[in-house]
């Protein structure tokens, strides 16, 4: 089947054909996530140098910066599939939506406590109401509401049909909450420490922290995928392919 | 069109004259909640004229936030908001009307109230000017905001914390840039920029906020 | 004309119906039956738009009516188990309200005269709340007489009336037809009408 044929497209749009499609994907992509964090690690933790005025406790950036960019990127993917599923009536649209939020939200999280554990050694503090962290908070919340609004709701149409209005409402709200707590810490000059200024950060560095971010693309993309396929059974239990399914192997 | 948005205006606005409690309850919490603070932090008024745009705004958002529930949910209940999607003229038109009743039941008090706990919490009379007008901008964002929350929670159990963690976070810039207006002029910099953005995040809310509250609500009555 | 085209409807994971088709003719009304929960009142609520069907389209006069939008809720009367009505307004107060969401501008003397035919008397001025089940009921179906819709979609509109205005409204609803108009409804009794009984619609025995 071509890449540039209509069928080959179509095969992703109906949860019953996408099913043992991300079925197959999956072990590829958390195959290479794994991969890709062992060597992420390893360059991080033991290859590249000490940082000479944060020492070794830099390294946790190799964490953090990567989750902290798939926090907001998810969202805006989040939202992107909400709103398809929400024009185009896209059932496995919404299903993406729907299994990547916790993975967001978990990247978010993770945002926040490398951040805290970073902030300590750093700012002397394990909170400081800095922009980024500031944010980083609030997207959190974004999520968890999403998430709530979704858990809050019977009827499983209703409930996509909400949240989706909701993701949007959100994605269109982040940019200018950025921008206005961003406002808020200048207008507030603390005791911050800016991150983005960061010494001139060493090319290995950054090659890490890019090979950590693509790790963690990979497996926030094998786990929407495999909540993906769990959601498609549930929501389709009702329809002869998952019953055919799941008599073939009890 | 325009009579149909002028008698749900006139309709919304008579129905809470009728039932006056639900508006002097949530004036009453912001009343209480600012008061609250002097008792909680210590009645130093230096440290209080500190905190005071921050308190008052977020009693104000508070207390906006607790008359949503009640935005659509009395005519959800009793299927007047039934008869309204099914209306002849466009929803978003009619939700806007319920918006501004909703605003000038629950926010306008609030702004009329606040320059008297204001002066509570010791401000002076430029602040307290500030205050009024980043109020007066602000918390129609609140009740168009808060509109789209209230109408995706309509109906659900526990609909009225669920609300709260919708829409609080989605509150955070009007806070910023309207408690940010004041503190800059009690800091002698000027509320000017703030107050320009709080107007632009207004306008903005003005053009999404109804027909984001429609859509929802067409999802909600499903 | 009213045209259901192969629609299909869900209520959380159960299936209502499906491949539903039939159409409704200007002058011609339609009775559904059926028992609880085989979909009626969702069936009802999806012809007056409240609701998407999952499958299949609702054409009023040869168009989508989710194209239409507010011109098919022009020609729409719905009447839904809840009456509408708010409490602490008069009777007079929620007509005009519901008139003008119809796009109606009405006097009191036409809101007087829907009153008439479905039977209240000087009840204009009083809060609806103190009305009984059977005035409200009668207050909601009098919007019908405000509006100029020619479908009305009525959901179980005996319900909590008397003998009398059982009649007063069968014989508004032979009028309605007479005038050329659609009435899709539901009952749970038998439906007698001057025109003849109106066709019957079973659902839930597939």
């Amino acid at each position: 089947m071509s890449i540039l044929s209509k069928e080959f497209w179509l095969q992703f749009s109906s949860p019953k054909t996408f099913y043992p499609v991300a079925g197959r994907m999956i072990p590829w992509f958390a195959g290479g996530a794994i991969l890709l964090t062992l060597v992420g690690l390893y360059i991080g933790l033991l290859a590249a140098p000490t940082d000479f005025q944060q020492g070794d406790a830099y390294r946790i950036i190799y964490i953090h910066v990567p989750a902290a960019w798939m926090s907001m990127f998810i969202y805006i993917v989040m939202s992107v599939y909400a709103g398809m599923g929400l024009v185009l009536n896209a059932r496995l649209s919404n299903m993406m939506a729907t299994a990547l939020a916790p993975t967001g939200a978990m990247f978010a999280f993770l945002a926040l406590w490398t951040g805290a554990l970073w902030g300590r050694p750093t700012w002397g503090a394990y909170w400081v109401w800095d922009a980024r962290l500031t944010s980083q908070l609030i997207l959190l919340f974004l999520y968890l509401g999403y998430i709530a609004l979704q858990a809050a709701i019977d009827d499983p149409r209703r409930a996509y049909r909400a949240s989706a209005v909701l993701a949007l409402v959100g994605v269109i709200n982040v940019p200018i909450i950025y921008f206005s707590v961003q406002w808020w810490n200048t207008l507030h000059q603390g005791s911050s420490i800016n991150i983005s200024q960061a010494p001139k950060m060493a090319s290995i560095m950054l090659t890490t922290m890019l090979i950590m971010s693509l790790a963690a693309w990979l497996y926030a993309i094998a786990i929407a995928l495999f909540r993906v396929r769990v959601i498609i059974l549930e929501r389709e239990r009702h329809s002869d392919w998952v019953r055919d399914l799941v008599g073939a192997r009890p | 069109m325009w009579a149909a948005a002028r008698i749900v205006l006139w309709r919304d606005v008579l129905l809470a004259v009728r039932r006056q409690s639900e508006v002097v309850t949530s004036l009453f919490f912001f009343i209480l909640v600012v008061t609250l603070f002097p008792l909680g932090v210590g009645p130093d008024i230096e440290m209080l004229r500190i905190i005071a745009p921050g308190v008052v705004w977020v009693a104000a958002l508070l207390a906006s936030m607790l008359a949503l529930n009640r935005m659509f949910s009395g005519d959800y209940v009793d299927g007047s908001l039934e008869q309204m999607v099914l209306a002849a003229q466009p929803l978003p038109v009619l939700v806007f009307s319920k918006i501004l009743a909703h605003w000038l039941v629950s926010g306008l008090p609030l702004v009329v109230m606040a320059p008297v706990l204001g002066l509570q919490l010791g401000m002076d009379s430029d602040s307290l000017r500030v205050l009024v007008i980043s109020l007066l901008i602000g918390t129609p964002v609140l009740s168009l905001i808060g509109a789209v929350g209230a109408a995706l929670t309509l109906g659900l159990r526990g609909g009225g914390v669920l609300i709260s963690l919708l829409v609080l976070p989605l509150y955070i810039p009007v806070l910023i840039f309207g408690a940010g207006a004041v503190e800059a002029t009690q800091a002698g910099l000027g509320g000017d920029s703030h107050l320009y953005l709080l107007g632009a995040i207004c306008v903005f809310s003005l053009l999404l906020g109804p027909w984001a509250s429609s859509a929802a609500l067409r999802i909600a009555m499903e | 004309m009213l045209q259901i085209e192969n629609i299909c409807c869900e209520r959380g994971d159960r299936r209502l119906f499906q491949g539903l088709s039939f159409a409704v003719g200007a002058g011609e009304s339609m009775h559904v039956v059926g028992h609880n929960g085989s979909g009626k009142t969702t069936l009802l609520r999806a012809l007056a738009g409240l609701l998407a069907p999952t499958e299949g389209t609702i054409r009023w006069r040869e168009e989508d009516i989710r194209d239409l939008g507010e011109e098919y809720h022009q020609e729409l009367a719905y009447l839904g188990h809840l009456n509408g009505n708010k409490g602490d307004l008069s009777v007079y107060e929620n007509l005009r309200v519901a008139a003008c969401l119809a796009g109606r501008m009405v006097t009191p003397e036409e809101v007087t005269a829907a009153l008439r035919r479905i039977g209240l008397h000087d009840c204009e001025d009083l809060p609806a709340r103190i009305l009984s089940q059977g005035q409200q009921r009668r207050v909601a179906l009098a919007r019908l007489f405000l509006t100029k819709a020619a479908l009305w979609v009525l959901d179980e509109p005996f319900v909590a009336l008397d003998t009398a205005a059982v009649a007063t409204l069968q014989h508004e609803i032979d009028e309605h037809l007479r005038r050329g108009g659609i009435i899709v409804l539901t009952a749970h009794h038998e439906v007698q009408l001057n025109t003849g009984a109106p066709r019957l619609l079973e659902l839930g025995r597939h």
